[in-house]
């Protein structure tokens, strides 16, 4: 079946390929050559395809292409119209695609071999098989159920119920099992079930599909980054295993290269929240609660309201100026205005920086977008590590729809459930003014001290409203 | 088997070196090398074009060509949205 191209020369195209790969990957470690490495990497993808598409005899041309053509245009069409702040949604639901579409490729070869040899599938290939069909699936629902929290189509709020992790390690036994026995085959039943491997694998997707669905919807929406990290790493994996199947160097090593991305990404994101992996995925996050009594016994009479105007008088006599963002400046599509005020604020010889902490918004990263994307200087952002011990030298901190990352709970309290996560200690510079539609705690569930301080400030409102209020009552003054 | 074998050392050898690579990333390039690995991915439509394009039998062929629709999204979009995203980057030392 290989005519064209033979089978060292198409093993050539994909050593090329892997190379840009590694090289497109190692240029997006920075901003002044990130562009140049994605197009290096999709340069890749392209010689990679294209060999294959040459290397072998095409049964139908018309149907491949008829599926490169339908898939590019839905990828296409979703790139263009995404929104900054609908991106790790649409992250997401790329990240279930390519996971999908790797359980799919191992179906089809099972069902391939099966036809061919009466059922009899090697060793090898099943494990792989399973594996890649198992991990694709797991990611496939998964990455869809978190897109579906993320745009808001399924609750943002962890749904819990009693004997949940049973009925999670009932889906994967079965799974599991149901890999197994495509795998092993007892000659026993030879003659009678052989036949049965292909169905075993479709029992095996189902119940991996259900599994991903399961283990998403019980974890809640501030732990989605560190979700949609891990999900990205099993895309990779999922491919990885394909290659075996396959017996294919480029799936492995581009899968692999994925999978590793994704892992260190997610454990970037756990030690931001200093949490381990398991309690992410099988803990809670804020069950614990507080009282409504507690909360009032903390902002009772505490509680300093503040206006646009008085922001800006604040940020009229600062030469320091920390501006801390968080989901709710997302939500809120507050990112032009903001940027906005800072560019002023610089214009007017004020040290100004974004304070960005490293799970802030819904996607690793996610700050930093949204911020570049309303042209935000790359070298005005600064990470928490950074920015922390300059708080004490800031005359204003503007905490814009941030909540959890800067509750000194976390250094106080050892019984709070976001104890000992590194958090932005803003409560250290002159005046902290928090943006906030109302009172109301943060994904962790817990109130927020800060709030009660002296040197507080609280602006309630939409944070487009009021940053645009303050820039207006800045432009006035100047 | 040892074909396996080699596939596993592969495997191994792509880890470290996709550690190495991807380890002293800044914060503010995680969701663009995220969605560009997440298009990286899409490599599987390597192996959908070889199923689809083999397929000796109706049912591979279906899968063969949903796969290949599946990982065709994940490569375009998930290429097209991290260009997007790191052309609004700037300030970067250019």
């Amino acid at each position: 079946m290989v005519e064209l191209l033979g089978d060292t020369g198409l093993s050539l195209v994909y050593l090329v390929a892997a190379i840009l790969f590694i090289q497109g990957l190692r240029d997006m470690t920075h901003p002044r050559t990130a562009v140049r490495g994605n197009l290096t990497s999709a340069a890749g993808m392209f010689v990679a395809v294209a060999a294959t598409v040459i290397a072998f005899e095409i049964l139908d041309p018309a149907i491949l292409l008829a599926g490169l053509v339908v898939g590019g245009a839905i990828g296409t069409v979703l790139a263009v119209k995404v929104q900054m702040t609908e991106m790790p949604q649409l992250v997401g639901f790329f990240n279930g695609m390519g996971g999908g579409a790797s359980a799919l490729v191992a179906g089809a070869e099972v069902v391939q071999l099966g036809s061919a040899n009466g059922g009899a599938i090697p060793a090898e290939v099943g494990v792989a098989a399973a594996a890649s069909g198992i991990i694709g699936a797991v990611t496939f629902t998964g990455s869809l159920v978190a897109a579906g929290k993320l745009h808001g189509l399924v609750t943002g709020s962890a749904i819990r119920y009693t004997g949940e992790h049973v009925v999670k390690a009932a889906l994967l036994a079965i799974a599991v099992a149901s890999g197994l026995y495509m795998i092993v085959q007892p000659d026993v039943l030879a003659g009678v079930l052989q036949g049965s491997a292909v169905p075993s694998f479709w029992l095996l997707l189902v119940a991996a599909s259900v599994l991903g669905v399961t283990l998403v919807i019980s974890i809640g929406g501030a732990d989605m980054p560190v979700v949609i990290a891990l999900l990205n790493a099993y895309s990779g994996l999922a491919a990885a295993g394909t290659g075996f199947v396959l017996g294919n160097s480029a799936l492995i090593i581009a899968g692999t290269l994925v999978g590793a991305a994704g892992m260190i990404l997610t454990v970037i994101m756990c030690e931001s929240m200093n949490r381990s992996l398991t309690n992410v995925l099988f803990g809670g996050f804020g069950e614990a609660g507080t009282s409504d009594d507690e909360v009032d016994e903390i902002y009772e009479g505490n509680i300093t309201e503040t206006s646009p105007t008085e922001v800006e008088m604040l940020l009229d006599t600062a030469s320091r100026v920390v501006i801390v963002p968080g989901y709710g400046m997302a939500v809120a599509q507050a990112q032009h205005a903001v940027a906005e005020l800072s560019e002023l604020l610089a214009e007017n010889d004020v040290d100004v920086e974004f304070g960005i902490h490293p799970v802030a918004g819904r996607m690793p990263g996610h700050m930093n977008v949204l911020l570049a994307e309303a042209d935000v200087p790359y070298d005005r952002m600064t990470e928490l590590e950074e920015v922390n011990p300059t708080f004490a030298q800031t005359d204003v901190v503007f905490v814009i729809g941030a909540n959890d990352v800067v509750n000194p709970l976390a250094n106080t309290d050892d019984s709070s459930p976001i104890a000992g996560m590194p958090v932005l200690n803003v409560a250290e510079a002159g005046t902290v003014v928090v943006n906030k539609r109302s009172l109301s705690p943060g994904f962790s569930g817990i109130p927020n001290p800060l709030f009660a301080e002296d040197n507080c400030l609280m602006l309630f409102g939409d944070g487009q409203e009021m940053a645009q209020e303050v820039v207006g009552e800045y432009k006035e003054s100047h | 088997m040892s074909e396996y074998v080699t596939y596993l050392t592969f495997f191994v050898l792509a880890a470290f070196l996709g550690y190495s690579v991807i380890t002293k990333i800044p914060a503010t390039l995680h969701t663009p090398l995220m969605s560009g690995s997440n298009a990286i991915t899409g490599i599987t439509l390597v192996g959908a074009v070889v199923v689809a394009g083999s397929g000796e039998t109706t049912i591979a062929t279906v899968l063969g060509f949903l796969a290949v629709v599946m990982a065709t999204v994940n490569v375009v979009g998930g290429y097209l949205v991290s260009h997007y995203m790191l052309s609004d980057f700037h300030g970067g030392g250019e």
